[in-house]
């Protein structure tokens, strides 16, 4: 295991290879193959219901796939015990469709909330982070705001401060536009393109929103029937002959 | 879901729970918010609900023991009646209502809006954090809650005695207490800490296995409190034959 590890860190951060997932009797998932590089933004496209959201799932071990293998670091998750597999969940940042912001807590205390269980820091230096982070998003003026409180781009921001509480190597987002007026669909994107600038995040987005996604996108994916149709870049997508990539990228001008 | 599957999954949850209680780190802040939550918040209509059983009780059984010329033996059956029986289930049933509606609703809730994901994916594990916390406080809880209601309806059923026949409390006690042993008293609060403990685990289980939005919420929050207090009434059937067997008065 050690040794996997160790070879891990020469490999991509993020292996995907022929991943099965059903529900039943709908197939989510029919063979996808993604591999990431260090420092690499990949997007996966497709239309509602085509399991992008259920990739990421799969990604951190929140369901476990039918067949197929994630490498996460050179580990495969697929086998790893719950203690080792929350070891290689610390290393990822996950931001929720709707945020998932804790209720009970403010907004400083959800930022908080990783660091009190998986940190040494002392109080003072947690507050610190915390205050640090969010003032990196924007959000130093809002810290004892309940999520109630605050509006679906400032809970983006929030869940995005709690996902990078534990200075994570890799990063994924699920639909982190959804809901949001242009103007903060735009903010957040900007967001993105900074992380990755400055802490070389590899990072997985989740979405539909094609034309927004070409500001971080280094690649794109488009996945159908729980396939992968395309992977390259968004020139490359504009450039191909294949009609459902033609039909997706119109429909979504 | 058959009956069956349902018993399984619960059980299965009941060991993740259990073993998730044990080993660092303790999560202390968490215990001590549900146990304000879950007994100091009840206490008021706890007592309540004790106070009305004891002034019920004086009031019912005190024109039948006249009738049998028993009149004296009044405060000993109010105390008695509320000790090993009423207080006991009276407490149960309304912390099933209270607390297990909001368990249910909460933990539901925290589940369709991936919250409880959002845990996992931080690498805290929810059968601690949520449930053993929950568990934990309900089982602490319910006997001190218990005891509130027994104090409450002794009070209350002197003070209903006392309007027809003036006595004293200490003599109220006095003739409540006389024949009373430990046998009488320990069981029925102990009886109570099962209580809790199906409170927070039916509670916890059907909200963290919440589906279908919040409809979905409203369904665990509903069938927390008719599963758990389902659970009671059978269980005070059991227990109440147990105690009389391995603690006879």
């Amino acid at each position: 295991m050690a040794e996997q590890a160790k070879n891990g860190k020469n490999q991509e951060p993020l292996v995907v290879g022929r991943l099965h997932k059903s529900f039943g009797s709908q197939k989510v998932l029919n063979g996808v193959d993604l591999s990431v590089a260090r420092g690499e933004t990949v997007v996966v496209l497709g239309r509602s219901g085509t399991g992008k959201s259920v990739l990421l799932k799969l990604l951190v071990g929140l369901q476990q796939p039918d067949s197929g293998s994630i490498r996460i670091h050179g580990q495969d998750i697929g086998g790893l015990g719950m203690d080792q597999l929350n070891e290689v969940r610390k290393k990822i940042g996950f931001l929720f469709q709707q945020a998932a912001l804790y209720d009970s807590l403010t907004v400083e205390q959800n930022v908080e909330f990783p660091l009190v269980r998986h940190t040494t820091l002392s109080d003072a230096e947690r507050g610190k982070k915390a205050r640090d982070l969010l003032a990196s998003l924007g959000m130093e003026k809002d810290l004892n705001k309940m999520p109630s409180d605050i509006s679906g781009g400032m809970q983006k921001r929030v869940g995005l401060a709690r996902a990078l509480a534990l200075d994570p190597d890799i990063l994924l987002f699920d639909e982190p536009t959804s809901g949001l007026d242009p103007i903060t669909a735009a903010e957040i994107g900007q967001l993105i393109v900074k992380l990755k600038k400055e802490r070389n995040l590899t990072s997985v987005v989740v979405t539909h929103d094609v034309h927004g996604a070409k500001s971080f996108a280094d690649r794109m994916v488009l996945l159908r029937d729980g396939k992968v149709v395309i992977d390259g870049t968004f020139v490359q997508l504009e450039k191909s002959p294949d009609p459902f990539v033609v039909q997706f990228l119109k429909d979504a001008a | 879901m058959s009956f069956f599957e349902w018993f399984g999954e619960l059980g299965l949850f009941c060991g993740q729970v259990v073993r998730a209680a044990f080993g660092a780190p303790w999560e202390g802040r968490e215990l001590v918010r549900q146990m304000d939550s879950i007994g100091s918040k009840s206490f008021p209509l706890v007592a309540l609900a004790g106070a009305a059983t004891g002034v019920v009780l004086s009031l019912q059984t005190r024109e039948s023991l006249t009738r049998f010329g028993a009149k004296a033996m009044l405060p000993a059956v109010i105390v008695f009646s509320l000790i090993k029986e009423s207080g006991p289930v009276i407490t149960g049933l309304i912390v099933s209502g209270r607390v297990g509606a909001g368990i249910g609703a909460e933990l539901g809730s925290m589940r369709v809006t991936e919250q409880i994901d959002a845990m996992e994916v931080s690498a805290v594990n929810p059968y601690k954090f949520l449930a053993s916390t929950r568990v934990l406080a309900c089982l602490l809880m319910l006997p001190l809650l218990t005891l509130a209601a027994d104090a409450s309806g002794i009070f209350l059923g002197w003070i209903s005695t006392t309007l027809s026949h003036p006595m004293t409390l200490r003599l109220f006690l006095h003739n409540g207490l006389r024949d009373a042993t430990l046998n009488d008293f320990l069981p029925p609060i102990c009886k109570t800490a099962v209580f809790g403990l199906i409170i927070g685990f039916v509670s916890c289980f059907q909200g963290m296995r919440t589906r279908g939005g919040t409809e979905g919420v409203g369904r665990s929050a509903t069938s927390s409190v008719v599963l758990s207090s389902l659970f009671i009434i059978l269980a005070d059937v059991i227990l109440v034959r147990f105690i009389q067997v391995v603690f006879p008065s």
